[in-house]
């Protein structure tokens, strides 16, 4: 087996919709993802680790939840109770969470609703159905906001008393936490020492 | 062991589907998404749509059936059927569903239970042809099953 010069990053999709969850779900593994999905928005929140109205991290992480960084999350727009637009704010809301890019996805294309989620702090807007053409858009989303996210960890390492901090020295990369600020290896730069994931093919 | 005729007849039969407006590019699109890793992917994915729709087909005709009707809710669920036959390329479903969405919006019920009829009827037709388009498909076998690449 090669050796991969990265992990693959992983995208929190989110549909009510089951046929569309797994259309998305393949259209991401075709692409190289690792993909996590959830049926609405409350279950998306608690993944990453949100619990209830508090929107800042929670003192004590669970153990699980400390492997799973997330690297992108594309939601639908239209779903009952929570929508995607209001996952969307509840994201940009989070400390935590406001770094993850965000996509969302429609299958009506109505432009103050692009332009109301464009304003909120999504990165991208996919028109339903969505194709495999659209997946090559995420990537560069993704490492646009992993470079925001090293300079800002290179700013304050000094004062960084987050207690969801790894157990391990902040310049080791073996493991992955629920804050994907934790991340540290950029693209191409460096081979990260192989984890329990497993390449989709 | 030759496919040649299997295949014409898969061929024709997709050809006819595409003709008669049954399906669009999204099916393509889907067919496109299938390999050895998941060699199953279309028919999986249709088989969720049809267990999906017909769910919202039972909640659309009890909606239609509660008096006051409330179109807002029949919207609504007309739009989940809509998406989700888009996604899997169902052209006709897609048509009938805008035509329903545009009773509700003229708060036409008579407008409303005319198109649920036909939108029952394209269900069901849709489900019986890729039925048989998928049963086609698996006499070939799942080496033989990129459609896409048969040109």
């Amino acid at each position: 087996m090669a050796v991969a010069t990265e992990t693959p990053f992983h995208v929190l999709a989110v549909d009510d919709s089951l046929p569309d969850r797994k259309l998305i779900e393949r259209l991401l593994k075709t692409s190289s993802f690792q993909v996590t999905t959830v049926d609405s928005g409350s279950k998306a929140l608690e993944f990453l680790g949100i619990h209830g109205e508090d929107s800042s991290p929670p003192v004590s992480v669970h153990a699980d939840q400390l492997e799973v960084a997330v690297n992108l999350i594309i939601t639908d727009y239209c779903m009952p109770g929570m929508t995607g637009y209001d996952l969307l704010k509840k994201i940009k809301e989070s400390t935590s969470l406001r770094d993850i890019p965000v996509v969302i996805m429609s299958s009506e294309n109505i432009p103050s609703r692009i332009n109301r989620c464009l304003e909120e702090g999504a990165d991208e807007f996919f028109l339903k159905p969505v194709r495999l053409s659209d997946m090559s858009k995420l990537k560069p989303h993704i490492l646009k906001s992993r470079c925001k996210e090293h300079y800002h960890q290179e700013q304050h390492q000094q004062s960084d008393s987050n207690s969801n901090e790894c157990s391990n020295p902040t310049n080791s990369n073996s493991n992955e936490c629920s804050n994907s600020r934790k991340r540290k290896a950029e693209d191409n730069e460096e081979v990260l020492p192989q984890t329990n994931r497993s390449r989709h093919s | 062991m030759d496919y040649s005729n299997l295949r014409r007849q898969i061929i024709s039969m997709k050809k006819s589907l595409f003709d008669q407006g049954y399906l669009d590019e999204q099916f393509n699109q889907l067919e496109e998404l299938q390999d050895d890793s998941s060699p199953n992917f279309v028919e999986e994915v249709v088989a969720l749509f049809f267990k999906d729709s017909s769910r919202l087909l039972t909640n659309i005709e009890r909606a239609l059936e509660k008096y006051p009707q409330d179109f807002y809710r029949l919207d609504s669920l007309a739009h989940q059927f809509k998406g989700s036959g888009s996604s899997i390329g169902a052209l006709r479903m897609k048509n009938e569903c805008s035509m329903f969405k545009a009773h509700c919006s003229d708060r036409n019920l008579e407008g409303c239970r005319r198109s649920l009829q036909k939108m029952k009827r394209e269900h069901a037709t849709l489900k019986q042809k890729l039925e048989t388009y998928f049963q086609l498909l698996r006499q070939v076998g799942p080496r033989e099953r990129a459609v896409n690449s048969w040109k």
